[in-house]
């Protein structure tokens, strides 16, 4: 079974990455890393294979991180109390939103992600109870470990592991099951599903408070990781974008799809951060918006296609030389 | 008195918001496609208005002209290099096109001019009229008369000419179009420029009134979905309703509950649109 040999070999470059890169700039790659492959991952369930492409991904994740702080600045919890409080909000959220917009086509149900996402991140900058403008912090030192607040990125880093590896089993799961058909059938055809007996309003909705509840668990980890949050930094568009990108650039619908896109994107912006002056600049997302538009126009199926166009002409040429 | 004045503002601003909206509704009405990119030409049309005025110098009517002309050509090239690529491939690369778009068109503007707010010298059009007790700006008032002009101008050039009967053509359908002799990738190339073009000219008037900066785009953008969403998908008259309606219910409510609500309301409006009457309030059921 060789699938499961690449398999043994990823878990292991993972697992051993913080011992091999112990240097901080290393390891805030790879918990960067991680976190954005645990969002385009959960981002991937409703949007690559079922293929309702949301832009507003922002809000789950946004939800997810305020939560933990809230309860932190309200009654002194730990912040990881706050977690199922995330999830639950946001499971009621997509709730809210999957009910209208599922009923009309694709395009309609980006646009409602994006206005929704939008109406909460300038809704948060005014609400004073979660800190306006200015957000919310955590605590600066933690009182125990239970507050999981810690100095090194390493314990940061086999959390998010761990997080990343439940959701893809998960998806993994997902892919072979019955579910899992019907959402690539719906993907493929949402009215030949339909008559084929899928129940596709109701496969959309599981898919949508799944993906949801990973992105809310995202959200709640980069916040019980920085301890901070604020209007921008949980709702932006970006971050709704970055998901997008990430799992259509690796493939989205793919089980390894985000990994790969969170893969390339990841070290390419901390790159041009680096080199080029920050992301003040906003050539992060030239960057970004040059690689969508080229994904788009030429490769849709994302770099797992482009994979398989070019390494046969390679050989061939080879052959031929 | 006051409120009249306010109302009287939302309604011009409204027209403008009519006009670049008429832009999208073309697009989406024609090919059923959602260009996320779209609040980004009315910031192209602005900056193209700042830098024909730093430039070459010249009055409202020759840089909106020039904001028109290089936004249509812009979206003829874009329709011409992406857009027809992926009209028929999957949902993803549709919505990832114009997203991809949106930002770099978003950011290159921002690299190159920074992301201060910036504002036209002043023009030719300046000062107040009293209109009955109520003052208004003039270049305010010139560019909501010119945005109806306008939006109503292009309804007519879809409804009364043979081009716009070609264009209706290929949208209701591409093959029959095609057996009549229509090419309807140049017509699609065509509302591509009519659209953005739109865009434009409403970004240049616009840039007369008010200061901006690259960032507006995105707000402009989903103000053009919440008005088409509400005058119905590809009606331009639905558009100009819809935009003096959404112009009105921004002003009024930053009046009343302050700045910083008026965009919560209008989204709010949207989402709730969503709910009650998904195919746009005059679309068909």
């Amino acid at each position: 079974m060789p699938v499961r040999w690449n398999v043994a070999i990823l878990a292991a470059c993972l697992l051993l990455y913080p011992l091999l890169f112990s240097d901080p700039f290393y390891l805030d790659i790879g918990v960067t890393f991680l976190l954005a492959a645990i969002s385009a991952s959960a981002w991937n369930i409703v949007g690559g294979y079922a293929g309702q492409v949301s832009v507003g991904h922002s809000m789950f994740f946004g939800v997810g991180a305020y939560a933990p702080l809230l309860f932190y600045t309200l009654f002194g919890w730990t912040p990881v109390a706050g977690i199922p409080f995330g999830i639950a909000a946001s499971i009621v959220l997509a709730i809210v939103i999957g009910v209208p917009t599922f009923r009309l086509k694709g395009h309609y149900f980006s646009m409602a992600t994006i206005a929704v996402a939008e109406l909460i991140r300038i809704f948060f900058g005014t609400w004073q109870f979660v800190g306006a403008a200015i957000g919310l912090q955590g605590p600066a030192t933690a009182r125990g470990w239970w507050d999981l607040t810690f100095r090194s990125e390493v314990p940061y880093y086999y959390i998010f592991l761990a997080v990343l590896g439940i959701l893809l089993g998960l998806t993994y799961a997902i892919e072979r099951r019955r579910f899992g058909y019907s959402l690539r059938a719906i993907k493929a055809g949402e009215r030949a599903a339909r008559s084929l007996g899928v129940p596709v309003q109701l496969a959309k909705m599981r898919a949508l408070v799944l993906s949801a509840t990973f992105t809310s668990i995202a959200g709640s980890l980069y916040s019980l990781k920085t301890g901070f949050i604020d209007p921008d930094s949980g709702f932006g568009i970006l971050i709704s974008v970055q998901m997008v990108i990430i799992a259509a650039l690796g493939g989205a619908g793919t089980l390894y799809g985000p990994l790969v896109g969170a893969a390339i994107l990841i070290p390419l912006q901390t790159a041009t951060n680096t080199w080029f002056g920050g992301g003040g600049s906003g050539l992060t997302y030239i960057l970004y918006g040059g690689i969508i538009v080229l994904i788009a126009r030429f490769e849709p199926g994302g770099i797992f296609e482009l994979w398989h166009h070019i390494i046969p002409q390679r050989w061939r040429s080879k052959l031929a030389a | 008195m006051l409120l009249l004045q306010v109302i009287v503002g939302g309604l011009l601003l409204g027209a403008i918001y009519a006009l670049f909206s008429s832009g999208l509704t073309l697009i989406w009405g024609m090919m059923n496609f959602i260009n996320f990119a779209h609040g980004e030409f009315v910031m192209l049309g602005m900056y193209v208005a700042l830098l024909v005025v730093l430039w070459f110098g010249g009055g409202p009517a020759v840089f909106s002209f020039a904001s028109a002309f290089a936004l249509f050509v812009l979206g003829v090239v874009i329709y011409g290099s992406l857009i027809r690529y992926v009209l028929r491939g999957p949902m993803l690369s549709q919505i990832l096109s114009t997203f991809g778009l949106a930002l770099l068109l978003r950011y290159t503007v921002f690299f190159i001019f920074s992301a201060n707010f910036v504002s036209l010298p002043q023009t030719s059009l300046s000062g107040t009229v009293n209109v009955g007790g109520i003052l208004m700006p003039v270049p305010q008032l010139v560019a909501g008369v010119v945005a109806i002009i306008l939006t109503v101008g292009l309804h007519l050039l879809l409804t009364r000419t043979t081009v716009g009967s070609k264009l209706l053509a290929v949208s209701e359908d591409r093959n029959a179009a095609m057996l009549m002799g229509i090419r309807p990738d140049r017509m699609q190339a065509l509302a591509w420029g009519l659209s953005a073009g739109a865009a434009g000219i409403a970004g240049a008037l616009m840039a007369t009134a008010y200061p901006w900066s690259p960032s507006v785009g995105e707000t402009f953008g989903l103000t053009a979905f919440v008005v088409v969403a509400l005058g119905g998908f590809g009606s331009v008259p639905g558009a100009l309703y819809a935009g003096l309606i959404i112009g009105l219910i921004q002003a009024v409510s930053a009046f009343w509950f302050g700045p910083i609500y008026k965009d919560i309301v209008v989204y709010a409006l949207f989402v709730v649109l969503l709910w009650l009457r998904p195919q746009g309030l005059m679309g068909k059921a």
